[in-house]
């Protein structure tokens, strides 16, 4: 027989609401996990006073995949292809963070110009991000027009990404070591091309939404948060950014050669919806003229690191040497070996702070990785952000955190 | 950012009374302490300027002793440095004090260590399971907890896979 399902009832969330929902003067009200503005599955249990919230419990792990625990039974260069599939809008972020961890770990080089295409794909990757959150959180406002324009220009930085690895979204790019293989034929000119019309899209973009009221008079106020209390919560990324606090990873602790780029961090000073906005449509602007920087810049050479203990040699090599033959078969049977230790890798995505926890144990499988999400951090803000608002900004205040729920969840 | 020495003498300095071994790592700082003291360290590093509690996490050493470690990674904006704390835990007593009240977004992350370790925070507002079912036993990313499947059951073959499930129910 089924067995009858676990009933989660109001004594066990007694003391996240407040004494008036028991006595039955507000109103507990569920929303999600399938419902269109969370954006994935979240589900958020609301405490109306009317149609303000007086509070807000979040809901997640409906799209737990255990993640974490496959890894561990994967070898390091394996379980690569799990962390295309965290956080489905920044892939390539989240090789790169995983990639550093590994080689921080082991101590592997990479080439130069393996590192020029990592930031230049990464800051292609983060407009990507930018601008599926962008029109996600307009379609949220009911502007659907910058939904349509933002998905065109986003399926041109795909077609990019197709180029390179071949796949659209699970790219799996990066490889411990460097990268999968070197850019391809037409890469330099589909990316001027982007660079070239791009400019003119986000000033499209702008005219849609920065200064149209009904915009503004949905998200100015909406959603506001100090930058102690948004430190304290552990918000990161653009909504810290937001209220003022100048912290962005790929300035403070530069990692993959960011020292060398020139670019600047948006702030705002509100800490709303709309400053997140103004900071997440300049940093799209920022992210271009990094990209333009690594284009011009992009050095010859190598685009794997030459340490075959770590690095599986080059398939023209497989022929005649004996020796490159032993080392692809033990690095793609076993794998390999790690020293025991940890380290902790954070890195900037699009999202806010991402931060791999890798231990290893001397084997050649993982002790330990666990991802430090920004989506999972930020998330845990909404129920101060929204406290007060109504529910249908509550809608504008999630898409402003831009959760995405493969990365809260994992 | 400083010196990992010279912020290294300083965490020695004011951690002293809890302070086990100090781990470098690759460059990073790690300070194991005693478990019962996390929170005093916690508010000890969040008035030396670690404002941000960027991870919090655990890790299964089984079927070695002491068998869990716990690591918090804190950040200061003012000095741009990360500190690494950890505290290890025996398999017989998997409990230690909550450190939501000095970093209120610990709250999430330990739900998450509890619901995959089966740590337990005491002092902790909210110790739910965050990420698995609320009826789900067992704790996944224990080493003793398989990597396993589950078979999807319908109404015809329901209680003929529930008898070989791993985790049947008595």
């Amino acid at each position: 027989m089924l067995q009858p399902q676990m009933e989660i009832t109001v004594d066990e969330l007694r003391h996240l609401v407040s004494d008036r929902a028991v006595q039955g003067e507000t109103m507990l009200l569920n929303m999600g996990p399938q419902h269109p503005s969370t954006h994935g599955v979240l589900r958020l249990l609301l405490e109306l006073d009317g149609e303000r919230i007086v509070n807000c419990v979040p809901d997640i792990g409906f799209l737990h995949t255990g993640i974490e625990k496959n890894m561990e039974a994967k070898t390091y260069e394996k379980a690569l292809v799990m962390t295309d599939r965290m956080d489905y809008l920044n892939n390539l972020g989240n090789n790169l963070c995983y990639c550093l961890a590994i080689e921080k770990l082991v101590e592997l080089d990479v080439p130069p110009r393996a590192q020029v295409v990592r930031v230049l794909l990464t800051e292609l990757q983060r407009i990507a991000s930018h601008l599926v959150w962008l029109g996600t959180h307009a379609l949220d406002l009911a502007a659907l027009s910058v939904f349509l324009y933002c998905f065109r220009e986003r399926e041109h930085i795909m077609d990019i990404f197709e180029l390179c690895s071949g796949a659209r979204m699970m790219t799996s790019y990066f490889r411990p070591g460097g990268l999968w293989r070197d850019l391809p034929v037409g890469f330099d000119e589909a990316v001027r091309q982007f660079l070239s019309y791009f400019p003119k899209r986000i000033q499209e973009y702008e005219s849609l939404l920065t200064d149209n009221p009904l915009y503004i008079d949905r998200t100015k106020g909406i959603g506001a948060i100090s930058s102690e209390q948004a430190l304290q919560i552990g918000l990161t990324g653009p909504p810290l950014r937001a209220t003022g606090l100048d912290f962005d990873l790929r300035k403070a602790q530069p990692y993959s050669g960011y020292e060398e780029y020139e670019f600047e961090v948006p702030l705002a000073s509100n800490g709303d919806t709309y400053d997140r906005y103004i900071v997440r449509m300049e940093e799209m602007r920022q992210s271009l003229r990094i990209v333009k920087q690594a284009l011009d810049r992009l050095p010859k050479g190598p685009v794997r690191s030459n340490n075959r203990k770590f690095v599986p040699p080059p398939r023209s090599e497989l022929g005649h040497s004996m020796e490159a033959v032993i080392h692809h078969f033990k690095l793609w049977t076993e794998g390999f070996p790690a020293p025991a230790g940890s380290v902790y890798l954070p890195v900037e995505s699009p999202r806010g702070l991402l931060g791999c926890h890798l231990e290893g144990d001397g084997g050649p499988k993982p002790l330990r990785v666990h991802f430090r999400t920004p989506s999972f951090a930020n998330l845990q803000a909404i129920p101060i952000l929204s406290r007060g608002h109504l529910v249908a900004d509550l809608v504008a205040i999630i898409s402003s955190l831009d959760p995405v729920l493969g990365d809260v969840d994992r | 950012m400083e010196t990992p020495r010279k912020l290294a003498s300083e965490l020695t300095e004011l951690l002293v009374d809890s302070l086990i071994e100090l781990q470098e790592f690759r460059g990073q700082l790690t300070l194991v302490i005693q478990p019962e003291t996390v929170l005093a360290a916690c508010q000890k590093l969040q008035a030396a300027g670690f404002d941000l509690l960027a991870a919090l996490t655990a890790v299964d050493y089984w079927p070695k002793q002491p068998r869990f470690a716990v690591a918090y990674q804190m950040y200061s904006l003012e000095r741009n440095q990360f500190v690494g704390l950890k505290v290890l835990l025996a398999d017989d007593r998997v409990d230690l004090p909550s450190v939501e009240q000095v970093y209120p977004n610990a709250n999430w992350h330990e739900r998450e260590v509890f619901d995959m370790f089966g740590i337990r925070f005491r002092g902790h507002s909210d110790l739910r399971r965050i990420l698995m079912p609320y009826e789900w036993e067992g704790h996944p990313l224990r080493k003793d907890y398989p990597l396993g499947y589950e078979e999807v059951q319908f109404s015809f073959n329901f209680d003929e896979i529930e008898r070989r499930k791993k985790y049947v129910k008595d």
